[in-house]
């Protein structure tokens, strides 16, 4: 797309979603993000912070035990928001790396980079405390289960990207390889998640649905979604300083960098 | 452009690369025999008792398939890459999407197609009775070109990148999933007396799906790789 093309597409969407006081694309220049993301970073970690603690002590001494599996339901505090974010993280991450695709804005790309090793680190939480609540759940750590087995292929597609995007050396081809294989991956995700469910399914059900009454007390959905909120903010606090680190290592040559250093000296 | 404008197109790129497989005939074999011997191995590590070997069987040589069609995307387009006919076939008027579909049929052609020929062989080994060998060749049939159509999409991204053939393992082998979990499936729904035929639309829709977005994946990771 043509320099003049974009700014007429960016006005057209500052004039339809009526936000043309304030200045967007501002932000999506590196420098000036960097010190955005810096004023943002302290206020998003304290909520991670408050919410994590409030959400434990809710999980582990607010919430009763549960009737049917004694206290070792308590993991699902800390499963159910880590899986929930290993998945959204990499939808959110194949749409910032299609902006970049698409866009060209560096920073998008930057910020794909950035989720990708947050979500990978759900995704394995999520595997790593559902086999610590299978053990006594399942009498196994492992079964081939269609919600385990897509929450594994979800973390393989993670570490292909960071694979890829770790091999090659060219920034600018890392960004833009790397958005084709996780829009690829993005369009296989629901492929592979319905193949793996009807392959084999032994989990229990969902238990929370969006069209149907929780099945669980009031006071542990209230534990888990602030569980949630608080894995969000975090999430966005670690993406903010990683894509501070990324933006200062690829402008490292550039003149606000220099300046940046010498201050600090 | 005209219609037969663009099959002529497709069928000059297709009969380049099968000339050129055909020249090279130790690759093809090579896949085709690293194929015969994986599968033979699994007897060796897990027993010869018969019916674990024919539970397994359509299971073993599906991997097996995954396996070797993985391997062998690393000549689809490292050798034009190397000689610079790629960077041609990016400047040429003709449709990049098209000349990579060409690309990627004759390269299913002389990976994929032996491979369903061999299948009966295999599936003797582990006891398969003959309706499964022909369920099961029926599904290699469906799904290699899948496989070779969603592997370019990984060759295209890793070209000539250090570590390429280990890394493509990493992208290609998740996306191959679905189609090996509907292969073997089908032997087995068949088997059971359930029928494959729920099995066999899936595989389609998969080869359609992937006809459809995957020459134009590769075409854009092959401009991206070339830059």
């Amino acid at each position: 797309m043509g320099h003049g093309r974009r700014i007429a597409y960016f006005d057209g969407i500052r004039w339809v979603t009526g936000l043309g006081n304030i200045n967007w694309f501002k932000y999506a220049s590196p420098v000036t993000f960097y010190g955005l993301a810096g004023r943002m970073i302290p206020w998003f970690s304290a909520a991670a912070a408050v919410l994590a603690v409030a959400g434990i002590y809710i999980g582990f001494f607010v919430a009763p035990t549960d009737f049917q599996q004694g206290e070792a339901y308590r993991i699902i505090f800390i499963h159910v928001p880590a899986s929930w974010m290993s998945m959204f993280i990499y939808v959110v991450m194949a749409v910032w790396a299609g902006f970049g695709l698409v866009l060209n804005t560096r920073l998008s790309s930057m910020m794909a980079s950035a989720l990708a090793p947050t979500g990978a680190m759900f995704a394995f939480i999520a595997l790593w405390t559902g086999a610590l609540w299978g053990r006594p759940m399942w009498g196994a750590y492992w079964v081939w289960d269609a919600r385990l087995t897509s929450e594994l292929i979800l973390l393989f597609l993670y570490i292909g990207f960071m694979a890829l995007q770790a091999a090659i050396d060219d920034p600018r081809r890392a960004d833009r390889a790397g958005a084709v294989i996780a829009l690829v991956g993005v369009v296989n995700v629901p492929i592979i998640y319905f193949s793996v469910l009807w392959w084999n399914t032994l989990h229990q059900g969902s238990s929370i649905s969006v069209t149907k009454a929780p099945a669980m007390a009031h006071i542990m959905l209230t534990g888990m979604l602030v569980m949630a909120i608080a894995a969000w903010m975090y999430t966005i606090a670690v993406v903010l300083v990683r894509v501070r680190c990324i933006i200062l290592e690829r402008e490292r040559h550039s003149a606000w960098v220099a300046d940046l250093v010498k201050e600090a000296k | 452009m005209s219609d037969a404008g663009m099959f002529a197109i497709l069928r000059c790129a297709i009969r380049r690369d099968l000339v050129l497989a055909m020249r090279r005939r130790a690759d093809v074999l090579t896949t085709l025999f690293f194929f015969v011997i994986v599968v033979s191995l699994f007897p060796l590590g897990v027993g010869p008792e018969v019916n674990l070997l024919r539970s397994m069987g359509p299971g073993v040589v599906w991997v097996a398939a995954l396996l070797a069609s993985m391997l062998s995307l690393g000549r689809l387009f490292s050798g034009d890459h190397r000689d610079g006919t790629l960077e041609q076939m990016l400047l040429t008027p003709q449709p990049l999407p098209l000349l990579v579909f060409g690309k990627v049929v004759a390269h299913w052609l002389s990976s994929g197609v032996p491979l369903v020929f061999m299948a009966p062989v295999l599936g003797m080994q582990f006891g398969l009775s003959q309706d499964a060998v022909l369920v099961l060749m029926a599904t290699l049939l469906l799904g290699t070109p899948v496989l070779s159509m969603i592997g370019a999409i990984g060759a295209a991204l890793t070209l000539g990148l250090r570590g390429g053939g280990v890394l493509v393992s990493l992208l290609v082998l998740p996306l191959y999933i679905p189609v090996l979990i509907f292969g073997a499936g089908a032997v087995e729904a068949s088997a059971s007396g359930l029928g494959a035929q729920a099995h066999m639309s899936l595989l389609g829709a998969f080869l359609v799906a992937s006809l459809l977005l995957a020459p134009w994946a590769t075409a854009a990771a092959l401009r991206i790789s070339m830059e």
